[in-house]
């Protein structure tokens, strides 16, 4: 089935520069070439009609109809072999553990910046470094409990961090019904390859909803907060507290009495103590944030800053995935950890230093430019790919307003055989593993592997034309 | 359980036997237009209309039909989207609420609900709905019993699922009593009806099988159908699933799983307006129903149906607990901002957009 597939420059991650199938995606090769292609697209569509009967789609804003779309999936899986795996591993662990040392300490001492690692400027200026809790001791001394780092190969397959999502990361539910579907699709492949799996998410993610709990609270009641049915991830919402047991509420389901959070039951008034929250902090209490938000629970804040409940991830962990911060992470790891980054970061200039904006606006049509606090794939201009009218548009916005803009090489994502029209071709794809850190840092073996579908497009984004692979971590190198 | 998913789970099923009902009617209409000869326009008119006025939605209607035609009624009551309780508008909303409480119903519910939701909206749909109404109907029927039947074979029998058997329940006694009524501008106000027509005896046929009650029917009474006795059976048997008596008495049993109150008592509105019509069908005639009438009793039991949903509302899905005011939370935030430590934000020695080191030399490799 994939004897046309052909390596057609930047890395290959199934082919090496000769050609060969790489020593991890032979198993897999050799299995694959079993399946004859007709039932290979029999079982394409049936996992369609699967992923549509589920409703596991997501939301197109802005779609009048309010269509809900399948998020494309191919069945190709992404496989990684264990030592590389294990050097992942090594290196998210690293990097949430020195965000979280950085959070603490932006949050308290500042040492940080007394020290001068780290320009104030940038962190005070940060949209949601929250100075309202600037010495608010969070539970655990635990702010990013849930990151899903976002991964990429270059050229020479190179591992990169491309960013840290440290607000409130979405798509693992698609990692876990990836997996599910695969399993259906091709039952014996598991066993004969070796995969490790990742069915344990939500049992260690309630794990970590349950150590945080307020101090003294032996049974504590977890809740999941969603914007509602209409939000792009309300799927994940449902299928998270499904998987895990516990109430998915809405801002209107809960009301806080004497700085204590409680839910609206049937039976009356329910305390509770673990809120993992899908809102953003802005929307989250109205008397403390923006007061217009519909979705979040007036004095929510209040019984926060009491401890009376714990929320996961805690307020102002965005300024640890703000944009210009991901530039001085590699200082952050050293400055905590006193350790080399294990996973380089992409080359980053900031708009705001005078040198690298004069780099940036000179060379515009080079780079890619991204705001500083904008997520999927919004806010970005593609310099290689973008007429002389979006240059020009991004060119102003830079000069007006640098703090919100960073740019960076375009970078040749590392391609994947993919399924194109019943063809095999090579399409760009990125990684993003879910790391949660509780009682002990856990990241299950896989991630969400997404895919750039259109032809030479470099944006992997759902909401851009994107599309995921099951991601395979091995037990063994083949 | 949260009063919200509560209440979603109440409309989800509530919405399905709606749908359901709503597709038994048209059908069973539809056939027997078949057997009516010389139908002129205003005998047509005759027979849609209390279709429609049977759904409850005749205002709705009017404002978009000019004249009840069969293609007009039918339209009205399967696709238009703007009457909230045509077939396609329950399953959209009965989905909607599936939604809303994912996390509480199984898997095979979902993708069974959601799997009618795309069939009724998908252009296939309209294709067989062109070629056999009938055949629409079975589909949305099939589907109906068969969520019913995944809901009995799969869900955890707690609190949520008496909440949707009070739904249900509630919603059947409401559509069975319409559908009853459906006929009644051909029996006299009050008393007794005497013989029929064949052409009635056709209509009152109609009437029990949109109630699925032909064949049950048929093995109590033989084929003579005659009002009272379809009265009779479809409003006080006591073992037709369908029979409002019925519906009443598992609404009754919902109510009372839900608060866990003994029979007999009440703690709250719905259990005292229920547990009160379960008795009054438990103890009527249908001769005493025909010296009312039948319309002034029908409409009567619409009204205690609606005051049992109120009820529950009131009970289980609107709490209002004093919450805290608004007002008081933002004046102790503003006091906790004063009161609050102050942080670096000196930024003396630092020039503010000059880069003090240069970058980082690991994060520059592919220039």
């Amino acid at each position: 089935m994939l004897e046309n597939y052909k390596q057609n420059g930047g890395f290959d991650e199934m082919l090496d520069g000769s050609g060969a199938t790489r020593a991890h995606y032979r198993k897999f090769r050799s299995l694959l070439e079993e399946i004859a292609p007709d039932d290979f697209s029999q079982r394409r569509r049936s996992v369609d009609l699967s992923f549509l009967r589920q409703g596991i789609t997501f939301n197109v804003y802005g779609d009048e109809k309010g269509a809900e779309k399948i998020f494309p999936f191919d069945l190709i899986p992404r496989i990684i072999p264990a030592g590389e795996w294990e050097f992942l591993e090594r290196g998210l662990t690293q990097r949430i553990t020195a965000l979280n040392l950085f959070l603490h300490d932006i949050y308290h001492d500042q040492k940080i910046l007394k020290d001068g690692v780290i320009p104030p400027f940038y962190v005070l200026s940060g949209k949601h470094f929250r100075r309202e809790f600037v010495n608010f001791k969070v539970p655990q001394n635990i702010h990013i409990h849930l990151c899903g780092t976002d991964l990429i190969r270059g050229p020479a397959g190179q591992w990169m961090v491309l960013e840290d999502n440290g607000r409130c990361p979405s798509g693992v539910s698609y990692l876990l019904e990836n997996r599910r579907a695969m399993k259906r699709s091709f039952p014996g492949m598991f066993g004969a390859i070796g995969v490790q799996p990742v069915e344990h998410y939500p049992q260690e993610l309630l794990k970590m909803l349950q150590y945080i709990a307020p101090g003294g609270v032996a049974d504590p009641v977890v809740v999941l907060l969603t914007p509602g049915s209409h939000n792009s991830a309300y799927f994940e919402h449902t299928y998270l507290a499904r998987q895990m047991g516990i109430e998915i509420v809405e801002g209107r389901d809960l009301m806080v009495q004497d700085d204590c959070v409680f839910m609206r039951t049937t039976k009356g008034l329910r305390q509770v103590h673990v809120i993992y929250r899908r809102i953003d902090d802005d929307f989250l209490d109205p008397t403390v944030f923006r007061r217009d938000s519909a979705l979040g629970v007036p004095g929510i804040i209040r019984a926060y800053r009491q401890g009376n409940v714990s929320l996961a991830n805690s307020i102002g962990t965005g300024i640890a995935d703000d944009k210009a911060m991901y530039y001085f992470v590699p200082r952050i790891i050293k400055y905590y950890l006193g350790q080399d980054p294990v996973i380089q970061n992409v080359p980053t200039w900031l708009a705001s230093e005078e040198a690298d904006r004069k780099y940036i606006l000179e060379n515009l049509e080079k780079l890619v430019v991204k705001a500083a606090n904008e997520s999927g794939g919004y806010g970005m201009l593609m310099g290689p790919k973008a007429t002389r009218e979006e240059i020009a548009k991004f060119r102003g916005l830079i000069a007006s307003d640098p703090r919100n803009y960073i740019a960076q090489p375009m970078i040749l994502l590392s391609q994947h055989p993919t399924e194109v029209a019943g063809q095999f071709e090579g399409r760009h794809i990125d990684l993003r593993p879910y790391i949660i850190y509780g009682e002990k840092i856990t990241i299950v073996p896989s991630g969400l592997t997404r895919v750039a579908l259109r032809k030479g497009s470099l944006v992997v984004n759902s909401s851009q034309g994107g599309g995921s692979k099951d991601t395979w971590v091995l037990y063994g190198e083949e | 359980m949260l009063s919200r998913v509560a209440n979603s789970l109440y409309w989800m099923s509530r919405y399905i036997e709606r749908a359901d009902n709503t597709a038994r009617l048209v059908d069973t209409s539809l056939q027997l237009l078949l057997d009516i000869r010389n139908l002129d326009e205003q005998h047509l008119a005759n027979q849609w209309l209390p279709i429609v006025q049977a759904a409850g939605d005749e205002e709705a209607f009017s404002k978009l039909h000019p004249k009840a035609t069969g293609a007009a009624v039918t339209e009205f009551l399967v696709f238009q989207p703007e009457n909230p309780n045509s077939i396609v508008q329950c399953i959209s909303q009965a989905r909607e609420n599936a939604r809303m409480a994912r996390d509480q119903i199984s898997i095979e519910l979902w993708e069974e609900l959601n799997r009618l939701y795309l069939f009724v909206r998908s252009a296939e749909a309209r294709q067989i709905w062109k070629q056999s109404p009938s055949d629409f109907f079975s589909e949305i029927k099939a589907a109906s019993m068969h969520l019913t039947g995944i809901a009995y074979a799969t869900l955890l029998q707690n609190e949520g699922w008496w909440f949707t058997q009070a739904g249900r329940f509630l919603e059947r006694a409401d559509k069975t009593s319409r559908i009853l009524d459906v006929r009644h501008q051909s029996l006299p106000a009050k008393g007794l009806p005497g013989a029929i027509s064949q052409t009635e005896a056709l209509e009152w046929a109609a009437i029990l099988r949109s109630c699925s009650a032909w064949d049950a029917y048929k093995s109590l009474y033989g084929a003579d159908v005659h009002p009272v006795r379809v009265t009779q059976f479809l409003m006080l048997s006591e073992d037709f699933p369908r029979s409002i008596r019925f519906c009443a008495a598992q609404l009754n049993t919902a109510l009372r799983k839900i608060s866990g109150v003994p029979e007999g008592r009440f703690v709250n509105d719905a259990e005292r307006h229920a547990g009160r019509l379960l008795a009054e069908l438990q103890f009527t005639t249908a001769e005493e129903i025909f010296e009312r009438g039948l319309h002034p009793f029908v409409d009567d039991l619409q009204i205690k149906f609606n005051r049992i949903g109120d009820a529950l509302f009131e009970a289980y899905f609107f709490l209002s607990f004093a919450a805290q005011g608004e007002a008081d939370f933002v004046q102790q935030e503003e006091q906790q901002q004063q009161g609050a430590p102050h942080l670096a934000n000196d930024r003396s020695g630092w020039l503010v957009g000059k880069p003090d080191a240069p970058c980082d030399a690991n994060t520059r490799f592919c220039h």
